[in-house]
């Protein structure tokens, strides 16, 4: 009976918060027409805004992997001074608000800021341009791959790379031959968890993209400017795109994770 | 390390200095001035009830998951991560179709309070129920199962041996679910309305202020949240390290 109890409040919960919401998504493009969507979706700003967060991903997945694995290396097999800090300003971007990161990040680059001047004097645009959105998509998605990396790292312990190196094998052999394979599925977890993060940031590059239609907008930015201009259907429809975008994210983590534990 | 200090490092000393630019008089009448004072109060108050709400349905999520069988459950358990993965700008929005001026339950919460808890609920799900659900399966059955032979009731069973164990998990869950809520902007922006001293939380405040160039009120807010995260990160490093006692000795 208690079960039971248990159960039903569970569902229950999860089908208020997370599935009634969602459902209405469909039912919304339904009731406002397909065509309406899809017009949405095929503007010629929805796809340009669809191109700049394929950039976004493009440039900060790749450079957040490389880091976290190096990072994930550094914090778990080296001493050095300042770890604690390094440990704590890897986790930073989880715990901070985007809207704070992309405000620090529109102050250092903006015409009073630290670098703004220096850039603006040689012709770089960086404020409301692509550099500071791919800044601070950057920065909102560092902590991932790192994350994943670590506890695996520690588990899988150095023998192995002992092994490698008694064996002759150069640091770098050690690496590709002995570590990477071992810790593959936490990478490759830490990935799609960044992609997704990248793919959905709002708040920091809304403020430092100044998000103009067809320049400067992203995904996010496009649901926001049609929700803005009370164009319900183009809304749903941007956001039915980026539901299938999660969706199939969700769906590769799915499919990952048992296979972390084995691997 | 360059990197992070270029990435990471850098625009947050950019952020502390320009909040002190004013001195600490400047700083202490930006953070005091009464939207700025409204817009936080609301959010740690709203993050409060939001975490609140996360710990006791995330424990009873992650129960279900682990200890209760029935059809369906891998898709149920799959869909936790959803609110991961989409962007919470959208979460916003169908939060709004569902309880909005269009909803076909009857319920009309647009730019109140209760919507902004509700995207939030959703917003910081997974949060809970993943910090406690691995706890809850290496947790020893037979430990349960002595209690109960020896004559305990199930609440008896539940609050003196399965919450001291999976008690870390909820708080490190309930810390990070918690900063993630102070700083939600995306699915705010659409729902709250925004309005001064009744629906406007920090995130959308600092934003504002922001783009209508008042730097110094936007930057003071803004390093309280700073702060926040810091404090939280602190709580679940303390957390984690009290949960670690026994295995370190």
């Amino acid at each position: 009976m208690g079960r039971y109890v248990v159960r039903f409040t569970a569902l229950g919960y999860l089908l208020v918060i997370l599935l009634a919401p969602l459902s209405m998504l469909f039912w919304r493009i339904w009731e406002e027409g397909l065509d309406q969507a899809w017009a949405a979706i095929t503007d010629p700003d929805t796809i340009h805004a669809f191109k700049i967060t394929l950039i976004l991903c493009a440039i900060a997945v790749p450079l957040n992997t490389v880091f976290g694995i190096v990072c994930g290396l550094a914090i778990v097999r080296r001493r050095f001074p300042g770890k604690g800090l390094v440990n704590a300003f890897v986790d930073l971007p989880l715990a901070l608000s985007p809207v704070v990161v992309g405000f620090s990040l529109y102050l250092l680059y903006g015409r009073t800021g630290w670098f703004g001047p220096w850039f603006t004097g040689h012709g770089v645009q960086v404020l409301f341009a692509l550099p500071a959105m791919v800044l601070a998509t950057i920065f909102v998605s560092v902590p991932f791959v790192a994350r994943e990396v670590v506890p695996t790292l520690r588990e899988i312990g150095d023998e192995q790379e002992q092994a490698a190196y008694t064996l002759g094998a150069s640091s770098w052999q050690a690496f590709w031959r002995v570590t990477l394979p071992s810790i593959r599925w936490a990478v490759i977890y830490g990935v799609v968890v960044t992609t997704a993060r990248c793919l959905g940031e709002y708040g920091a590059v809304a403020i430092v993209s100044g998000s103009i239609s067809g320049k400067t907008e992203t995904l996010t930015l496009r649901v926001q400017d049609y929700y803005e201009n009370l164009d319900q259907a183009g809304a749903y429809g941007v956001a039915l795109l980026l539901c299938v975008l999660a969706v199939a994210v969700l769906v590769v983590m799915t499919k990952l994770k048992p296979k972390e534990g084995t691997a | 390390m360059t990197f992070l200090t270029v990435i990471v490092a850098l625009p947050i000393a950019a952020l502390a200095w320009e909040s002190r630019s004013d001195g600490v008089h400047g700083f202490w009448s930006a953070v005091t001035q009464p939207e700025a004072v409204a817009a936080l109060k609301l959010t740690l108050g709203i993050s409060l009830v939001v975490a609140f709400i996360n710990a006791i349905f995330g424990t009873i999520i992650a129960w279900t998951l682990v200890r209760d069988e029935f059809r369906g459950k891998e898709i149920v358990n799959a869909v936790i991560d959803l609110p991961f993965a989409l962007p919470t700008i959208v979460a916003g929005l169908l939060v709004l179709a569902l309880y909005g001026p269009y909803s076909p339950v009857g319920l009309h919460l647009a730019f109140t309070r209760s919507a902004i808890v509700l995207v939030l609920c959703f917003v910081s799900l997974p949060f809970v129920v993943r910090t406690v659900q691995p706890v809850l399966y290496e947790l020893d059955v037979q430990m349960e199962e002595a209690a109960r032979s020896l004559g305990a009731r199930e609440l008896t069973v539940f609050t003196r041996i399965v919450l001291p164990s999976i008690l870390p998990g909820i708080l490190s869950g309930v810390a990070m679910a918690f900063a993630r809520v102070v700083g939600e902007i995306g699915s705010i922006v659409i729902i709250s309305g925004n309005l001064p001293f009744r629906t406007e939380m920090a995130s959308v405040y600092v934003f504002n202020q922001g783009q209508s160039g008042n730097s110094v009120g936007a930057s003071a807010v803004a390093v309280v949240m700073l702060g926040v995260s810091f404090a939280v990160l602190l709580v679940i490093g303390a957390v984690r390290r009290l949960a670690t006692r026994h295995e370190r000795g």
